[in-house]
């Protein structure tokens, strides 16, 4: 503590900085052998495979005799969060979804990218296959079946206008992606985009069209929960960089194959280099990933027991990153 | 000339509104108009103008400014945002020794010093939750990590289900007596039995912190007031604004601040608990005759004896009713609050409805309830219990309620103990039923909504059909079609005729605010949205309220709906109407009839009730008849008091609004949702809210005025 008296010149300086790390110093702990026992805080967000992933994080962090916390926090927003040392990691980083907050908060500093995960994810415009199988669009999944009469008058609804209706997410997402994507390809005459307000929106409206059996096309991204019931992703001309609107491009292209993050608080990397080395080695496929949501969507499983389920059945793939 | 000089107030309606329509109509759309739909809409298009100020770039459409004013407040919300990260991020840095990875660093004093006050909520809220269900982090604070990872016995054990159930049972008792007592037990082994124990007491635990807090925080500033005519001055406008503002729009700011988790919820609980807390307690300190000052000055009280031992007791029963209040208001917030990382009851709720999963949310807003009419009817029973001071009594009649509780621990201690032998595999349900391993009655639940489905979705899919095309959209695009300058001749003038000048610029002000904001025509669709649900549910709600009022057990029930249907999370009922009307404004209008029904409803039942028997006697006997006896004496009389309940309506429905912005609307709601999501968005979602706010406020003006004249002219007593 005295030491901090010699830090010279600002005198003022030294002594807030004093009370401040007298206040600091009354929540945390003085000395550490290897990584630190304060927790690590891990974020939840509100999708399955996500909240499992963390309890799984967790639970290894825990075997390796660490301790955690799980915080919840919105998806968008947790990457200030970690910045500034509210949160320690996330595991998730969707690239379409999350890629701009991501690199925002890293641009600023205090965020470190902590290298991919094996899956590769893709966030598009898709439909439920059973609106192939009934034939509601003929020449799916390529997206010029849509210009055709016979397919975008089976997605029109009652506050469409007379067109089709591609249900997109929250425009917090991607703005007007969808929108701009219409336009390029032509099909804007025929069809309209409309912004649900959530996650939830979108799977009551994947619920109710199926009970009615009325066409739908939402903006739905795999590995997801959906998965398991049959969902088809549009097919797009392929993505390149730069072709985007908002990267300077025309935006006749759909969406990238994207990576899968994980991201870290720089502090949190020298408190617990343990868990950090453990958290840069670890990494998940898409079957695994699949695995962990299903437990809990399917089987109905708790997070937390979904969790433990996954890390007693997969031993072998988890034990190797702790070393 | 006699007709006007009989109906003056008709005419100038008339002038009024032949003046708006002549504006509406002869004004026309300028070409190229669209509603803009987007941000991004901003950036591409060459036929944009901007201007900077602040250093801040503006880019927006220029219309005539008879059809829409320039956004000359542009600049405000970035400019709001700017500073809070300039404040945040970089304002006086100060150099503190980081223990965790042994190394100076630098941080900025605002953020240090938020960062120690959420260290301290945190604490309270673990403390208190560890208490009821366990734990280490408090013993941690007074240790370390270190330490209680080399003496793991040292955690908290938590309090059995079985005794905080008795606690319940005996506390319901000695408030209110057997009913009291016997709900108090039903709602916890409900909690319990059906798997949600630990996300309740998590929810409990930081209701049981910030209701405490916004409790004294609303005492004190009341009393302040009170003492104070520049002080209630400078609060009255703040918390009418606090009041009015959708608490998603100081969501971001506080996440900002403070940092994500309970503490964070707590807070944002806090500000929307403390307003109805501050302005109870100066009424009831109003309400205190000043004979009864008189005579505490007379014994020789001094300030702080006239205060603590005069004017609150005195005022008690209107403080306590303030504590229910902020009771009420914390709940309400519970799953609001998890957005910023509050756990428990509401965040499960969330992952529930995300996943679909519509028994398990339902089941999980029930416990909201229930713990919200529970503290309710505890708190009320307490504001209405009074001392007794002649009592004479022994040891044991005054401590019985103590020694029953002792009992009780001692019971479930030995259930608990004797659970431990009896369930040796997996969990002890006779100490805590884990997390969604009790009951559940989900598939009942979703046979139910399956059963609505089946029944009414043909029906109701051609009632939104016709809905939405032939009364939504046209009303929508009417609003959107409205000159900026007509709207103003109409609110003005509606302000003029109502209230004088003064009302006139009042509700000019709010309406100039919005207007010169970015979001005039958002706001506009805010506007159609609230106005459809505020006619719609202010005619339910008088007709529902009228049919209640007419005996003392209807009135009894429909008011208990009330209470329960405003605690109930609305998210719930969001997802099965989102099912079966599709992400429509039907569906958002009909979350926003169920919640602004409410007030409608309850201030009719009262305003009816209010009315004094004599002159139902007086009435009767110069015979009329039930149904004139309803029009000609109690709806006048209490029209009034009606007239505030549509003004709560009016609030009620824009929040409901803002809220529909999850099913997907295209109003201020949307972007309020936006800025949740955006770390950039604090400034955004402040201005945006205000915006809300104003509009609120607005009619709050015109509707209070003109009830406050109303009432005059009746001779009814100021409220």
């Amino acid at each position: 503590m005295l030491t901090l008296i010699n830090y010279g010149g600002n005198m003022i300086k030294a002594i807030k900085g004093l009370i401040v790390a007298a206040i600091i110093s009354a929540f945390s702990l003085a000395a550490y052998a290897a990584d630190s026992k304060k927790p690590t805080r891990i974020p939840v967000h509100n999708w399955s495979s996500q909240i499992v992933m963390a309890h799984v994080i967790g639970g290894i962090i825990q075997d390796m005799g660490g301790n955690v916390e799980y915080v919840p926090a919105d998806s968008n927003a947790v990457y200030e969060s970690i910045r500034i040392g509210d949160v320690d990691i996330s595991h998730e980083v969707w690239q379409s979804a999350f890629g701009k907050s991501f690199d925002i908060a890293r641009d600023k500093g205090g965020l470190l990218d902590w290298g991919d995960h094996e899956a590769r994810t893709l966030e598009d415009m898709g439909y439920p296959n059973w609106v192939a199988d009934k034939g509601l669009c003929p020449g799916l999944p390529n997206w010029e079946a849509m210009k055709s009469e016979k397919c975008w008058k089976n997605f029109v609804t009652p506050d469409s206008g007379g067109k089709g209706r591609w249900l997109e997410g929250p425009q917090s997402w991607h703005q007007d992606l969808m929108p701009q994507r219409l336009e390029a390809l032509g099909l804007a005459d025929n069809w309209m985009v409309k912004f649900a307000g959530g996650a939830d929106a979108l799977w009551a409206e994947l619920a109710a069209a199926k009970k009615e059996g009325r066409g739908t096309i939402i903006f739905n991204w795999t590995p997801n929960f959906t998965d398991g019931a049959g969902f088809t992703f549009i097919q797009f001309p392929p993505y390149f960089d730069g072709c985007r609107p908002v990267d300077g491009g025309d935006g006749k292209c759909g969406s990238p194959d994207g990576y899968l993050k994980k991201a870290v608080n720089e502090n949190w990397t020298k408190s617990h280099p343990g868990a950090a080395a453990m958290f840069k080695k670890l990494s998940f496929n898409t079957s695994q990933i699949g695995a962990m949501a299903a437990y809990v969507d399917i089987d109905k499983m708790t997070h937390e027991d979904a969790a433990k389920t996954w890390l007693k059945k997969n031993k072998k793939v988890w034990k190797k990153w702790t070393k | 000339m006699e007709i006007i000089k009989k109906y003056p107030n008709s005419f100038q309606w008339l002038f009024l509104l032949i003046v708006f329509f002549g504006l509406c109509f002869g004004i026309d759309v300028p070409e190229g108009y669209k509603y803009i739909r987007s941000i991004a809409e901003y950036s591409k298009d060459p036929n944009l103008s901007s201007y900077n100020l602040f250093g801040i770039e503006v880019r927006y459409y220029a219309y005539d400014t008879l059809w829409r004013l320039p956004p000359l407040l542009g600049w405000l919300p970035i400019w709001v945002n700017d500073s809070l990260f300039f404040l945040l991020n970089d304002w006086m840095p100060i150099e503190f020794w980081n223990a965790d990875i042994k190394e100076f660093q630098t941080r900025p004093l605002i953020l240090q010093i938020t960062r120690v006050i959420s260290a301290t909520m945190l604490f309270l809220i673990e403390f208190i939750r560890e208490i009821l269900i366990g734990g280490i982090k408090t013993v941690v604070a007074f240790t370390s990590w270190d330490w209680i990872d080399a003496n793991p016995w040292a955690e908290l054990p938590g309090i059995p289900w079985t005794i905080v159930t008795a606690g319940a049972f005996i506390l319901g008792y000695k408030l209110n007596g057997k009913g009291l007592a016997i709900f108090s037990a039903i709602t916890m082994i409900y909690i319990s039995v059906f798997g949600q124990w630990k996300p309740s007491m998590e929810t409990l635990s930081f209701v049981l912190v910030a209701a405490p807090i916004s409790f004294l925080l609303g005492l004190v500033l009341g009393i302040w007031a009170y003492r104070s005519k520049r002080v209630e001055g400078a609060l009255n406008p703040i918390l009418n604004v606090m009041q009015t503002m959708p608490h998603y729009s100081y969501l971001v700011p506080i996440m900002v601040i403070f940092g994500v988790g309970d503490h964070a919820g707590a807070i944002a609980t806090i500000i929307f608990a403390t307003p109805p807390m501050v302005r109870l307690t100066l009424l009831g300190l109003r309400k205190v005759s000043p004979d009864v000052v008189h005579a505490g000055k007379m014994s020789g009280c001094n300030d702080f004896q006239l205060l603590f031992k005069v004017l609150i007791p005195t005022a008690r029963t209107d403080i306590l009713i303030g504590v229910n209040q902020v009771i009420m208001q914390c709940l309400a917030m519970a799953v609001i609050a998890s957005f910023i990382g509050a756990k428990g009851l509401g965040w499960n709720l969330l992952l529930a409805l995300n996943q679909l999963r519509i028994g398990l949310a339902l089941e999980a807003g029930i416990c909201i309830t229930l713990i919200a009419v529970l503290l309710d009817k505890m708190s009320l029973a307490w504001a209405h219990k009074q001392t007794d001071y002649f009592a004479n009594l022994s040891f044991f009649e005054r401590h019985r309620y103590g020694i029953f509780f002792v009992g009780a621990v001692v019971v479930g201690l030995i259930f608990a103990s004797v659970g431990s032998f009896y369930f040796k595999e997996g969990f002890n349900y006779l100490y805590e039923v884990p997390h969604n391993k009790g009951i559940s009655g989900e598939p009942f639940w979703n046979a139910g909504v399956d059963w609505i489905w089946d029944t009414f979705f043909q029906t109701l899919k051609i009632f939104n059909t016709w809905l939405i095309q032939d009364v939504l959209q046209p009303m929508r695009a009417a609003f959107l079609r409205m000159p900026v300058v007509a709207t103003f001749v109409l609110v003005m003038g509606t302000g003029y005729i109502v209230g004088g000048i003064r009302s006139a610029l009042v509700v000019g002000g709010f309406t100039l605010f919005i207007a010169l904001s970015p979001w005039w025509d958002r706001a506009l669709v805010t506007a159609y949205m609230a106005t459809f649900g505020v006619i719609a549910s202010g005619i339910i709600g008088i007709i529902v309220g009228s049919l209640a009022a007419q005996n003392k057990t209807s009135t009894k029930i429909v008011l208990g709906i009330c209470d329960t249907l405003q605690t109930f999370p609305s998210f719930v009922y969001l997802i099965p109407v989102m099912m079966l009307f599709g992400v429509t404004d039907t569906s958002v209008l009909i979350a926003v009839i169920v919640y602004a029904t409410i007030p409608a409803t309850r201030y009719t039942i009262e305003g009816l009730r209010s009315v004094p028997p004599a002159l139902h006697d007086a009435a009767s006997m110069s015979g009329v008849t039930p149904m004139q006896r309803l029009l000609k004496i109690q709806f006048p009389l209490a029209f009034p008091h009606i007239m505030l309940g549509i003004n709560q309506t009016v609030v009620f429905a824009l929040f409901m609004v803002i809220i529909g912005a999850f099913i997907g609307t295209e109003d201020l709601g949307q972007y309020i949702l936006k800025a949740l999501s955006d770390v950039k968005g604090g400034g955004k979602g402040l201005i945006l809210g205000l915006c809300v706010a104003f509009i609120g406020l607005a009619v709050d003006n015109l509707i209070r005025t003109w009830a406050n004249k109303r009432k005059k002219l009746l001779g009814l007593e100021d409220y």
